[in-house]
């Protein structure tokens, strides 16, 4: 009996590859735990019900492009999208032999942090249906927690995947920016999107980052990363420098529940042989969150400009002209979010606002890359809640996209430097998973994914809800 | 610095949406508090700061030209809303 809500992708390859499970029959049991959970939980939005690898499962957000399988994003605007050519994610799982289990619920392009946004209906919590999974990445987060994948893509513009992962109590990574292709990808804010692992435990995760990782001749924003990747294997943290930005664990937004399970994980970093000490970074989070609101925007409002009911996707059935053609067509088929996004950013890029909004938010970005910096030069690693909440209720942030665009207060700031993050559960606030965002330099997820291990063995969190137990 | 009216249909107009009545009083209003919130970037003084377009410090990479097949038509015309044989079909342009 294969016991989907505990086996480890590590585990299931090394079942497949004694031979003592074939891949068909490993698909089949988590088609089984989808059709027996996913009608309460929606985490996907399409399911492969046939096998088609020849290795171990996988589910991917439906941002990424999947050669005959419908690729929506989670917008009304792409319904019926069938994208002819494979994203060289998809194309480098495949080539593995990974078989795909199916696309994984979204916020509107990506575009949330609760997965309310998607035009397709909501995803809930496996810990607690009445609350969010987080976003935009929810789908594959919650799928991986109700052992409906053993792990999954997700992609990461200011949050999505780690602030997920965080409340759905496992492991997300969001690597350094340029270390995954985005070819083939939905595109949403093209100097920040990421594509990255989510996983059960940080050698999965650190598993699935090698398969996908490298330079991609499509993508001409894509390195060849300077290290192999290195699954963790050490369980002390001796020689290591962890460094605590205050702005981002005093911050008044931070429940206490959550402040404390992070300083419990803080205390257990001394404890491994960790070099523990304070520091600031004076800009990032109270600056990080205006200017990210400004530069996404303003890449959104451009990326978005091909949905125009031309070659793909919707098209209003309304329209006399071209010109009502593209308005009508864009109205009906983007919801809220889009909107309110593409005309910020329309703004912010226009004339006589450029240099006042998204020029400033320009130079805000440097302002917090050399932020960090200089506490690389200190520390090897720095640590703070991910999401200052907990799962929050259904419906509570949708009135108000500006309190929404906190939850991604704390994962916002490296996302603008381009640096690499790991949340890992770190224990329960309120019967819900708190998560610890580790944030390293550029290319260091060696050092992230053993801090990250070290940090999961000594922790002992328990990632199957206890109402699924 | 609030956005009007007037401001609201001219960005709606340069984005190619068109927005309801009633959807164009409640986004005036929240991007009347997002602009509020954002407008925090203009709190520091960052005369001498260059502008980031790139977190990575790359120069450009060039790679030799390799042709390859380039999408087959059917495919290329797959998703079309509407076709005309090997083209988009589109409704005609306004007066």
């Amino acid at each position: 009996m294969i016991d989907t809500l505990r086996l480890t992708a590590e585990e299931a390859l090394g079942l497949v590859g004694r031979g003592e499970v074939s891949p068909a029959e490993l698909h089949e049991a988590y088609v089984a735990a989808i059709a027996a959970r996913d009608p309460e939980l929606h985490c996907y939005l399409r399911v492969l019900e046939e096998p088609n690898g020849t290795s171990i499962p996988i589910a991917l957000k439906d941002v990424i492009g999947t050669k005959g399988v419908e690729t929506t994003a989670g917008s009304k605007i792409l319904r019926g999208y069938v994208p002819v050519y494979d994203s060289t994610v998809a194309a480098r799982c495949k080539a593995r032999g990974l078989s795909l289990l199916g696309k994984t619920n979204t916020d509107e392009f990506a575009m949330g942090s609760s997965t309310e946004n998607s035009a397709y209906g909501p995803t809930r919590n496996p810990w607690d249906p009445s609350r969010v999974p987080g976003g935009s990445g929810g789908g594959s987060a919650a799928a991986v927690t109700a052992g409906l994948a053993p792990w999954a893509l997700g992609s990461d513009t200011g949050g999505s995947i780690k602030q997920p992962s965080a409340l759905c109590g496992n492991v997300g990574l969001r690597p350094t920016y340029g270390t995954v292709s985005r070819y083939g990808i939905v595109a949403f804010a093209s100097s920040l999107d990421q594509v990255g692992p989510v996983a059960r435990n940080v050698r999965d995760c650190a598993l699935l980052y090698s398969i996908i990782a490298g330079r991609d001749h499509c993508d001409s924003t894509t390195v060849e990363l300077p290290h192999a990747v290195e699954l963790p294997e050490a369980e002390d943290l001796k020689g290591l420098r962890v460094g605590v930005p205050r702005e981002f664990n005093e911050h008044e937004a931070i429940e206490p529940g959550v402040r404390d399970a992070v300083q419990r994980a803080i205390e257990l970093c001394r404890e491994l042989g960790a070099e523990v000490g304070e520091c600031s970074l004076p800009h990032a989070v109270e600056y990080g969150m205006p200017c990210y609101y400004l530069i996404a925007p303003a890449e959104a409002s451009s990326n978005l400009a091909r949905y125009d009911g031309v070659r793909y996707g919707y098209r209003s059935a309304r329209a006399a002209d071209r010109l009502e053609m593209y308005e009508r067509t864009r109205d009906e088929g983007f919801g809220d979010e889009p909107k309110r996004r593409i005309m910020v950013g329309t703004y912010a890029l226009s004339a006589g606002y450029y240099d006042a909004y998204y020029g400033q938010a320009q130079k805000v970005r440097t302002l917090l890359i050399r932020e960090h910096a200089e506490q690389f030069e200190r520390f090897d690693v720095l640590v703070s809640p991910t999401s200052p909440s907990v799962a929050f209720e259904l419906g509570a942030r949708t009135a108000d996209p500006l309190q929404m665009y906190l939850s991604d207060l704390l994962t916002i700031p490296s996302c603008l430097a381009g640096l690499p993050g790991l949340n890992v559960p770190c224990g329960l606030s309120e019967g819900l998973p708190v998560g610890l965002q580790l944030i390293g330099p550029q290319f260091a997820e060696n050092t992230l994914f053993r801090v990250g291990h070290a940090l999961e063995r000594a922790i002992g969190f328990d990632g199957v809800p206890e109402r699924l137990r | 610095m609030a956005i009007d009216r007037e401001q609201l249909l001219h960005v709606a107009h340069l984005a190619r949406l068109e927005l309801p009545e009633e959807e164009l009083e409640r986004l005036g209003a929240q991007l009347n508090d997002i602009l509020a919130a954002v407008s925090k970037v203009s709190e520091l003084d960052l005369a001498d700061v260059p502008p980031t377009s790139h977190p990575l410090d790359v120069v450009n990479v060039w790679d030799e030209d390799v042709p390859r097949p380039s999408l087959p038509v059917e495919d290329a015309l797959a998703n079309a809303p509407e076709r005309d044989g090997d083209a988009f079909r589109v409704p005609p342009a306004g007066s």
